[in-house]
């Protein structure tokens, strides 16, 4: 096990130190101790490793992750796992604005609640949420999954491409385009092992799943108050 | 019955109903929907043709022709840069997506900027390994999207430019219509196929300039401080957009004035938002220099340029280097009267046309068409481009010598004068003949 100070040693360091582990690098263990809701933290990891944050992190913690693990035990700043591809951000804590944004894949696991715009443009990124997520979440989300075990605030989905969303509680309200649909049994699949992978315990029976209509794919005049 | 004996008044069309109007109104009483197009602006604003260079006399003598050495070098990115981007001439080749043009059209334009020295830029829907293998110098574009956007392709790039906005359309986002998002367009920009596709005019996880600081750190870590980070942003408000661009920790300025092309956007959008690129220059460069960063920070200029006098106007009133993306088009062989008859056959044009978001460019280079796009030579093209590249170069060479300088970046807007009061107030460059722009007390006013 590595340690870090990042308040004694800085952030370039880290970060340095962090890309600068390969595939097969025996330093697979990392905590960072200090973070102090510091900016830009573990950004643009690309091996298999392990970083542990033990406090809360600033804005876009994981940043464009690829392979490695990332767990931050607090909260985490805006943006957290922004554009992540692969790998897995877990976030002990609450979330703030723009979790998972334009992700690409991987896993986001939020223990805590997240706040506004959670999954924005998201595009392949799996993302769970433990609690409730704010409003405007997944808006313009393109594909991946987003999962609430809580409730979802105002305009969920709104102008959504593929993306699913899967919501245990209350929808404040839906976004343009957004409407719930039917749950098959491939989207219990999906649900179980996210869930699952997220060490979430709930049943998938419990989720409500809503998706896009598609309606607003090619304009059309007829919609034009819903743009 | 008329009576014939009294004169009658000629039918006299309305300056204010004009044909071009009336015919916007019905297509949108039959349609329902605003006229979209490509291009910039096609009103006549105060532009670059009404500046002049003074040239030498008297009291300044000029450089020999060939012989005394004129330098066009341009180094960007020097505040913060590990690895700054050293161009050969000051004139870059600006962000266009893949998408709205085919992948040979953006193959051309990395090797005719590869061939001139200069760089590219990518656009909206990511890069692709024809621009990337064909470009020594590739910018990437980061934008609201995110189309594509990923690390290993951050980490190939030359420098990383974060879009703000577009001179076309400063506060508005992308457009792709169904007919161009083919199946690699999809599957790269990672949406269904045939859709309309909006992109967002707003990043998602940043809003203001303190938040873009921050991404910009962001930014920074991820590519190890090597590359520079330039921040575009449409002609707006271009002293306090330059001031906050620096104060979030640019490298350089891309600053994109009204007239500045579009792939595809609202026509109101095009002609009625922005100002126009003559206005944005003084007042960016009056913000590098309140904040003691002129040359510090690069100040590149986009919107309208066409020849190399362009370019040294613009150098003159205090930019590091231009930016071109219509006139790299038409180099191409974009808008060419040799496609007349096809043009015609599709309501437009040689020149007019402009409807590249249809996808059905004669020319082969606004088309995802494979049948269209075989009709444009990468190479041939290529060579078109760094020919204009460097007739471009020399004309600026030209005007510098005649200024009596020996790097284009000493052109300044003493040696400027302007033909019109108009183009005298913006650029706060003399009436020619006068001492300044309109000679009263207190003149010029403050920037916006
Ligand atoms: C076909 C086309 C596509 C464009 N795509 C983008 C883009 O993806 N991103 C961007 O920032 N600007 C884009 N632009 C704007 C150019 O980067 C540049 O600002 C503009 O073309 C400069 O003005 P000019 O066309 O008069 O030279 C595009 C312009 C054209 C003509």
């Amino acid at each position: 096990m590595q340690t870090y100070d990042l308040e004694a040693d800085g952030l370039r360091g880290l970060n340095s130190a962090l890309h600068a582990q390969k595939d097969g690098s025996n330093q697979t263990n990392w905590k960072v101790v200090n973070p102090k809701g510091s900016h830009a933290i573990a950004v643009g990891l690309d091996a298999p490793i392990e970083v542990t944050v033990t406090g809360s992190t600033g804005y876009y913690c994981g940043g464009m992750n690829q392979q490695a693990t990332i767990n931050v035990e607090g909260s985490a700043g805006p943006g957290v796992a922004e554009n992540m591809m692969s790998g897995t951000v877990i976030v002990e804590g609450d979330a703030s604005q723009y979790a998972g944004a334009t992700g690409h894949g991987g896993l986001l696991v939020i223990k805590g609640n997240a706040s506004s715009r959670c999954g924005i443009s998201m595009k392949g990124i799996d993302i769970v949420v433990h609690g409730n997520i704010g409003h405007m979440s997944a808006f313009m989300a393109q594909s991946g999954n987003l999962v609430v075990l809580g409730d979802a605030g105002d305009a969920l989905g709104d102008s959504l491409y593929e993306a699913r969303l899967f919501v245990r509680g209350k929808v404040k309200s839906l976004g343009a385009d957004c409407i719930e649909k039917d749950m098959r049994p491939e989207h219990l699949e999906i649900l179980a092992d996210l869930l699952e992978r997220a060490g979430a315990d709930a049943k998938p029976e419990e989720f409500t799943r809503y998706g896009s209509a598609r309606k607003l794919y090619n304009f059309d005049i007829d919609n034009a108050s819903a743009y | 019955m008329k009576d014939n004996s009294i004169p009658q008044t000629t039918p006299r069309q309305s300056w204010t109903f004009s044909n071009d109007v009336n015919s916007e109104i019905r297509r949108a009483a039959a349609t329902g929907i605003y006229d979209i197009r490509g291009g910039g602006a096609k009103r006549r604003i105060p532009h670059f043709d009404d500046l002049l260079f003074l040239g030498a006399s008297m009291s300044r003598y000029p450089l020999e022709g060939y012989r005394e050495k004129c330098e066009t070098k341009v180094i960007l990115g020097t505040r913060y840069a590990k690895k700054p981007i050293e161009l050969d001439i000051p004139i870059t080749i600006a962000g266009m997506s893949f998408g709205s043009l085919s992948g040979p059209a953006k193959e051309a334009l990395g090797r005719g900027a590869s061939l001139a020295g200069t760089s590219t830029t990518t656009g909206d829907g990511g890069m692709t390994p024809e621009e990337r293998g064909h470009s020594t110098k590739l910018v990437y574009q980061y934008l609201p999207s995110r189309y594509g956007m990923n690390p290993n392709d951050l980490r190939k790039a030359d420098a990383i430019e974060i879009v703000v906005g577009q001179g076309a359309k400063p506060g508005g986002g992308g457009m792709l219509l169904g007919q161009k998002i083919s199946d690699r367009v999809a599957e790269m920009r990672n949406l269904p196929k045939g859709i309309d596709q909006r992109s967002a005019c707003r990043h998602p996880d940043w809003t203001g300039p303190d938040d873009l600081e921050i991404k910009i750190l962001e930014l920074r870590e991820i590519t190890n401080w090597e590359v520079p980070i330039y921040i575009k942003v449409g002609g707006a408000r271009p002293y306090f957009d330059t001031t906050l661009a620096i104060k979030a920790g640019a490298d350089v300025v891309v600053l994109d004035g009204m007239e500045g092309g579009t792939a595809a956007t609202q026509d109101v959008f095009i002609e009625h938002v922005g100002q126009p690129t003559l206005s944005c220059i003084r007042p960016a460069v009056q913000a590098l220099q309140d904040m003691g960063m002129h040359r510090e920070v690069q100040l590149v200029v986009s919107g309208g340029i066409r020849s190399g006098a362009d370019a040294a106007k613009a150098l003159a009133l205090g930019a590091d280097a231009v930016s071109i993306g219509t006139a790299a088009l038409v180099a191409l062989g974009d808008n060419d009267p040799r496609w007349e008859e096809e043009y015609q056959k599709l309501g437009s044009t040689a020149g007019a046309y402009d409807d590249w978001h249809e996808g059905q460019d004669p020319a082969g280079i606004t088309t995802q068409d494979p049948k269209l796009m075989a009709r444009f030579d990468p190479v041939e093209g290529g060579r078109r481009l760094r020919n204009f590249l460097k007739v471009m170069t020399l004309e600026a060479q030209t005007i510098a010598r005649a200024c009596g300088k020996n790097h284009v970046h000493n052109l300044e807007p003493e040696d400027l004068c302007a033909v019109t009061i108009e183009a005298s107030a913006m650029s706060g460059v003399p009436l020619a003949g006068r001492k300044m722009a309109p000679d009263s007390a207190g003149w010029p006013p403050g920037w916006t």
